[in-house]
């Protein structure tokens, strides 16, 4: 037999990426790049009034601009196009693509302009006239639900979108509540801490904002949609049933996607007009989002206060826990808006067996932009509270706060556990990740240090948190867009495998985890393999990338696939070479028994090859090597960690400055370390941006105040210490590899243990709790004795 | 409209354009380079940033007028016979991505912090490309790539 070369295993290996080098030659096609013969733009004019009746609007000079092909009101927009859907069970109001009688945020769309380019576009959209009654605007949210004479939609009292509603202990199927073990833990409590926090509202904030090229060809009665979105095939869907389409007749193209964040999980107002009014003039048309835009018109995140009373005794150990969460949701649902304050509820527990806890939420409707899912989704908000509630309860017992986690954690022989909140953690080892974190932040040290800096007069603290989170997000009965993911493998003829993935990336790096796994599978080199995404033409089914599912959903139906083909190749293989198809090996492009590797070994592209023009057919077997697979996950999965801070506060300005930040992560298995760094690093950077500089910030009159990068601060290289890195693998077992998703796990460790940082510099004026983000103003307060603690 | 000779990745180009069109569409929607990207529309992002006449510019704030005349390059003209400039292999080697949208002006901007300073610090790599933003990476594995242009890693 032919020497082969050895191929090493790649799974678990720091593989270099396999979409780098188009990437950095500027070789990647992004939607804005795409260009059809005879494109219309796209403008949209938008209000800018937080709230108001639509007296009239004015479209007679933007319609003489030259170039301008044809212009929509919200009302015309109406008679093609019916309000957008939402995945959420709650009532909503209707939410019409483009407003038709009144706007209820800064930045929603009241008429569309279709022009020559976007120039021409954006001067004609300047040109349209809007009168308004204007109403008066709520954006307190706590005012919004009391009371506020400002009702948002009819039909919504109290302008409450969402409960109140329980749920954890004493809580029934029905959502009836039964007090008596929450007020007992209370009531035998010696200690009770209690804490109003915020966990204030963001901007994703991909730096590609959004975009979409719709292009209706009459003659075929067909829909191509180019978009930046983190799940087509969710896009083909509900374009088509917006657009009176079937979904054989819509073709919906994730190319590269510039980042999302959760942000281009929601399928838009912009993308049905697109569609909507290509289909009605039979012509192509593209919209690109400025960056004002995007701060008004795409979601926001978080936006929720959190209420938390832990009862406890005074070794640690917690008796109980409640938390009422009240979250700002802006002036509509969008897909998930409701869904994800549910989310913080279900994690309200955080690492820990509380015996008991009760959560509950309202959501409420305020004249701001909707919310939904931002990096984390409603875990982060859990984490926040309960972890900031942890230290605040270490800190009036004088215990360590790794002493008071400990005391509490579920333990690792309780898994699968199920909280008081309903949820079933999957695997962990708490404290594995806590002592792992602990010894490598060198925390003994760092508290002399921090002791030694203190003396000095110098305001440094230290913060310590810990985390779970939920990901990977199934079965179907718990996700509203199904909670499967697809994938099917081929091998081609001459042994190279095309494969496809419904888990369309937007900079997770598929095509190279995924290859990996291939190449490890069949035994082939990893440029022997392509991974196909975003493009429901080429991709036969898939839901898409969010709640850090690519691996532990679309990886595992990849493997599914794969066993599969390989199942079928080995009966050619053993009918080829007269062999045994359990006794086969496929390694280093070959294909042989197993200790004998010499003994009539066939190429793996021979048999490949043979497949498609089989002489002779295995028993019950087809011809060719294509193979597909639906994986549904039985459960969610959990990965967990420990993040320790420690910062420094300027006693003259209350400028924070994040001297350190260590990460202990567990996600289960890993197939590229490297990529993993990368997930974890860019997660830290939106927590610590959370943390300490990033807010979306709304005058009294609903008027944005953070409307462009000149006013949110996006964070930059200079924010950040090297971040130092470590995990634990704690395999789960709800998929076939064992992975659980790291693409969130960042954002949701960081924001507690960075704030308890805070407040350990300021400890000495007598603080406990301060709010996000560390406002230099807030801090300098603090330090001088005005104004409080936030 | 106005005309306009640009030099751009060694070619000159010559054309019409209005008064206002920015640079960047000069060069993505009239020369189809695509690879220089709008992120923002005030300066701030850098994901537009090209090299003009050897320094570094944002191209979202430039108008193709005011590039009369310049020599121009973009990312597409940074590797030069097929083979990758240092700073993309350091990009590449150093997973310094992930979704490549602020990548082209991170390199240019990159490249000009390396040609004013051929051994920076890590403190002056973070601070040479704080005029561009990055959502994905954390920028720790950005700073890696420069170090590793810069021969240190």
């Amino acid at each position: 037999m032919a020497s082969s070369p050895v191929l090493p295993k790649l799974v678990g290996q720091r593989v270099k990426r396999r979409e780098d080098p188009r990437l950095i030659r500027g070789q990647g096609t992004y939607v804005d790049d795409v260009k059809l013969v005879g494109l219309q733009h796209l403008a949209f004019k938008r209000s800018d009034i937080a709230h108001g009746r639509i007296q009239g609007i004015d479209t007679s000079a933007a319609e003489a601009v030259p170039g301008v092909e044809a212009v929509f009101t919200g009302a015309q927009v109406a008679e093609f196009l019916g309000p957008m859907p939402i995945g959420t069970p709650f009532p909503s109001p209707d939410h019409p693509p483009v407003a038709v009688d009144v706007v209820r945020y800064v930045g929603e769309a009241v008429a569309v302009v279709v022009a020559s380019d976007r120039y021409v576009a954006r001067d004609a959209a300047d040109a349209i006239t809007v009168e308004y009654e204007e109403l008066p605007a709520v954006v307190d949210p706590e005012e919004a639900m009391t009371g506020s004479p400002t009702v948002i939609h009819e039909d919504f009292a109290n302008n409450h979108a969402v409960g109140p509603f329980p749920s954890g202990t004493g809580v029934d199927a029905d959502g009836n509540a039964d007090d008596t073990a929450v007020d007992q833990a209370f009531a035998e409590a010696e200690v009770v801490v209690s804490q109003r926090m915020v966990n204030q509202r963001l901007a994703p904030t991909s730096i590609e904002p959004r975009g979409v090229v719709a292009h209706y060809e009459p003659g075929k009665e067909s829909l191509t949609v180019w978009s930046s979105t983190q799940n087509p095939h969710i896009l083909r869907t509900l374009v088509a049933a917006m657009t009176g389409l079937g979904q054989h007749q819509v073709r919906a193209i994730a190319p590269e996607v510039g980042g999302g964040f959760g942000s281009k999980i929601n399928i838009y107002a912009e993308e049905y007009v697109a569609s909507a009014i290509s289909k009605k003039l039979g012509i192509p048309i593209k919209w690109i989002e400025d960056r004002s835009e995007a701060f008004v018109a795409t979601i926001h995140g978080r936006d929720i206060i959190g209420y938390v009373d832990l009862a406890a005794k005074r070794d640690g150990t917690v008796l109980g826990m409640k938390l009422r969460l009240v979250a700002d949701i802006g002036a509509y649902n969008m897909l998930l808006t409701a869904a994800i304050p549910t989310l913080t509820m279900a994690m309200a527990s955080g690492t820990y067996a509380f015996p008991a806890v009760r959560a509950t939420l309202t959501e409420v409707f305020t004249n701001k932009p909707p919310t939904d899912a931002y990096r984390g989704a409603g875990r982060p908000e859990a984490i926040y509270f309960v972890e900031r509630a942890m230290d605040i309860l270490a800190r009036e017992l004088k215990l360590e706060p790794a002493e008071v986690r400990r005391k509490n954690f579920i333990q690792p022989d309780q898994f699968p556990y199920t909280t008081e909140m309903g949820s079933i953690y999957d695997s962990g080892d708490y404290e594995k990740a806590l002592d792992q974190a602990l010894q490598n932040a060198g925390w003994d040290q760092l508290k002399a240090e921090r002791d030694a800096a203190k003396a000095e007069g110098r305001l440094v603290g230290l913060g310590l948190s810990m985390y779970v989170e939920v990901c990977g997000i199934g079965p179907s009965s718990s996700l509203p867009t199904g909670g499967w993911e697809h994938s099917q493998v081929t091998i081609e003829r001459d042994g190279r495998i095309n494969a496809t993935t419904g888990a369309s990336p937007h900079g997770q790096g598929n095509e190279t985890t995924f290859a990996q796994m291939l190449a490890d599978q069949f035994g082939v080199p990893i440029d022997h393999v392509t991974i196909h995404h975003g493009d429901t033409a080429v991709v036969k089914q898939g839901i898409g990338t969010f709640g850090s599912r690519s691996q532990a959903v679309g990886g595992a139906a990849l493997h599914l696939a794969g066993g599969k083909v390989k199942t079928k190749m080995a009966k050619f293989a053993a009918m080829l070479m007269e062999a045994n198809e359990e006794d086969l090996v496929f390694e280093n492009g070959m294909i042989s028994v197993k200790g004998a590797p010499s003994s009539g070994a066939k190429s793996f592209a021979e048999v490949a090859g043979y497949a498609y023009i089989p002489l002779k057919l295995p028993d019950g077997v087809e011809p060719g090597l294509s193979e597909e697979a639906f994986f549904e996950p039985s459960n969610n999965t959990y990965p967990f960690g420990c993040h320790i801070a420690m910062l420094e506060v300027d006693r003259d300005t209350g400028e924070p400055k994040l001297l350190k930040l260590v990460a202990v992560d567990d996600a289960g298995n890993l197939i590229n370390p490297l990529i993993v760094e990368g997930q974890i690093h860019g997660g830290l950077a939106q927590g610590i941006g959370q943390a300490m500089i990033e807010e979306v910030c709304y005058g009294d009159d609903g008027q944005p105040l953070t409307g462009s990068f000149m006013d949110y601060a996006l964070p930059r290289a200079s924010d950040f210490p090297r971040f130092e890195l470590n995990n634990t693998v704690t395999p789960t077992p709800v998929n076939p590899l064992g992975a659980k998703g790291v693409g969130e796990a960042g954002t949701i460790g960081s924001t507690p243990c960075i704030v308890s940082a805070a407040v350990d510099a300021l400890s000495d004026f007598g603080v406990t709790h301060i709010d996000m983000m560390l406002r230099p103003e807030k801090l300098w307060r603090v330090i001088h004795g005005q104004g409080g603690q936030s | 409209m106005a005309e306009v000779s640009i030099t751009v990745n060694g070619k000159t180009r010559a054309a019409d354009v209005e008064p206002r069109m920015l640079l960047v569409h000069f060069l993505r929607e009239q020369l189809h380079l695509t690879g220089t990207h709008v992120g923002c529309d005030t300066s701030q992002c850098g994901a537009c940033t090209v090299i003009v006449d050897g320094r570094s510019a944002k191209a979202c704030t430039m108008f193709a007028v005011q590039a009369d005349g310049s020599d121009v390059t973009t990312i597409e003209g940074l590797a030069q016979d097929g083979e990758l400039h240092p700073m993309q292999e350091g990009f590449w080697e150093e997973h310094g991505l992930q979704c490549g949208y602020c990548t082209p002006g991170m390199i240019m901007s990159a490249v000009n912090l390396l040609s004013d300073n051929p051994e920076p610090s890590e403190q002056e790599i973070r601070d040479g490309i704080d005029g561009n933003f990055c959502r994905c990476t954390g920028y720790q594995h950005i700073v890696n790539a420069i170090q590793h242009a810069a021969g240190k890693r």
